[in-house]
């Protein structure tokens, strides 16, 4: 069990996203606003990281020919339990992820760390790579909500900042809308964003391996 | 409930909310199958298939659903019939259509994990569809996909043969942007109106 070197392969070297290429619908879909984008990467947080205790702990009684069809159900019990914790307190998000909070289920993200980690790791392990995967994939996330917002429609912090209810706030405009380039918060956006996202991380890791083969 | 309606939720399905250029569900598949022409074809027909399925089943599971007070269960429901679906045509391909089960491999049981399956499924809910729109839907969003696996693929498969990609492009981040500006394609297709 070593924090530093889970969290390093959460962020970067086996980020979920951008490295793994995994769970992205929801990395598309909603990264339009800053607010949707916390949202989304800390449900899954919790969802990951509590499926993951879940499923180290029940390792070993889950019959390997039937484990996949366990892992959905504890993993869609998790899921309902935040919908209907999200639909009761913060009813702005729910409805503006909409469909996304319940296909939290069929992320992969969280299928694909409990069949290659939480099946084979102790309870310890499996949550520390729960919070850690699950703060990479926040973290693309703000990155590609920032991105689109403030290029698309020249504000920061949608949904969050600058007055009004809670996700129906403007956000802080830094320069007028008209002048972004609205592509960006289409689903156009989406695709082309996490592509160059994808490009520059295959770029870095690339070069941070030449690095160490000159060493 | 006519036949307009059922003709503009089939087209909004097919090309104006097309599941993966607008909607993004499925995209796994989608990115994940599209390497050769057949394949994609085949995984196509597969998820329109099972959507289509999915949606008569889901339609019916609701009402039971809802008649019990257990709304709240539905996506837990949902998860396992369409995990039972998948199963089902996993044994009919296997039996009656060797070729292409060995063709889709891993991803055939990856259909569960298809968001674009389960987002049916709830959509149809949200959206109050009765049991006909239901599996219209379900069968034109399918077809929708299938529209959209086919194309990528045609281009996929010239992207392959050229070489003139930067090299921290290549792969993944390449396909995306293509399906970006497929995206942006398909978003011409909003002014269409049906009365």
């Amino acid at each position: 069990m070593n924090f530093g070197k889970q969290l390093k392969e959460g962020l970067i070297t086996q980020n979920p996203v951008l490295v793994q290429l995994l769970g992205m619908c929801s990395t598309m879909a909603i990264t339009t606003s800053f607010f949707n984008g916390l949202g989304m990467g800390v449900s899954v947080l919790i969802i990951l990281t509590l499926s993951n205790i879940f499923i180290s702990l029940l390792r070993k009684i889950i019959p390997n020919e039937v484990r996949i069809a366990c892992y959905i159900v504890v993993i869609a019990g998790f899921v309902t339990c935040v919908d209907l914790l999200l639909k009761a307190f913060v009813p702005a998000l729910s409805s503006s992820l909409g469909v996304f909070i319940p296909l939290i289920v069929v992320n992969c993200i969280i299928l694909g760390r409990a069949e290659a980690f939480a099946s084979k790791n102790t309870v310890g392990a499996s949550t520390l790579d729960g919070i850690c995967q699950g703060i990479g994939y926040t973290i693309v996330l703000i990155i590609m909500c920032v991105f689109r917002e403030f290029f698309g429609s020249g504000t920061i912090g949608g949904g969050l900042l600058g007055g009004g209810a809670l996700g129906s706030a403007p956000g802080i405009a830094i320069f007028p809308a008209e002048f972004g380039l609205s592509m960006l918060t289409l689903p156009v956006g989406g695709f082309l964003t996490l592509g160059a996202l994808i490009a520059a991380m295959q770029w870095a890791l690339a070069k941070s391996e030449k690095k160490k083969e000159a060493k | 409930m006519s036949i307009t309606s059922l003709l503009a939720i089939s087209l909004g399905a097919i090309l104006t909310n097309n599941f993966i250029f607008a909607q993004f569900l499925g995209i796994c598949p989608f990115l994940g199958v599209s390497k050769k022409i057949d394949t994609a074809i085949g995984m196509g027909a597969a998820v329109t298939f099972v959507m289509g399925l999915a949606s008569a089943f889901c339609y019916g599971i609701n009402i039971v659903l809802v008649k019990l007070d257990l709304a709240f269960m539905q996506t837990v429901a949902f998860i396992l019939v369409i995990a039972g679906l998948v199963q089902f045509v996993e044994m009919f391909l296997k039996k009656n259509i060797p070729t292409l089960y060995t063709a889709l491999g891993v991803y055939l049981p990856l259909i569960t994990t298809n968001c674009a399956v389960l987002g049916v499924a709830l959509l149809n809910v949200q959206n109050d569809y009765n049991f006909i729109e239901s599996v219209v839907y379900g069968i034109t969003g399918g077809l929708g996909f299938l529209l959209a696996i086919f194309l990528f693929a045609a281009v996929r498969e010239q992207l392959e043969v050229s070489s003139e990609t930067p090299k921290c492009f290549e792969g993944f981040p390449i396909a995306l942007i293509t399906a970006g500006l497929m995206a942006l394609a398909f978003m011409g297709f909003s002014g269409l109106k049906v009365w």
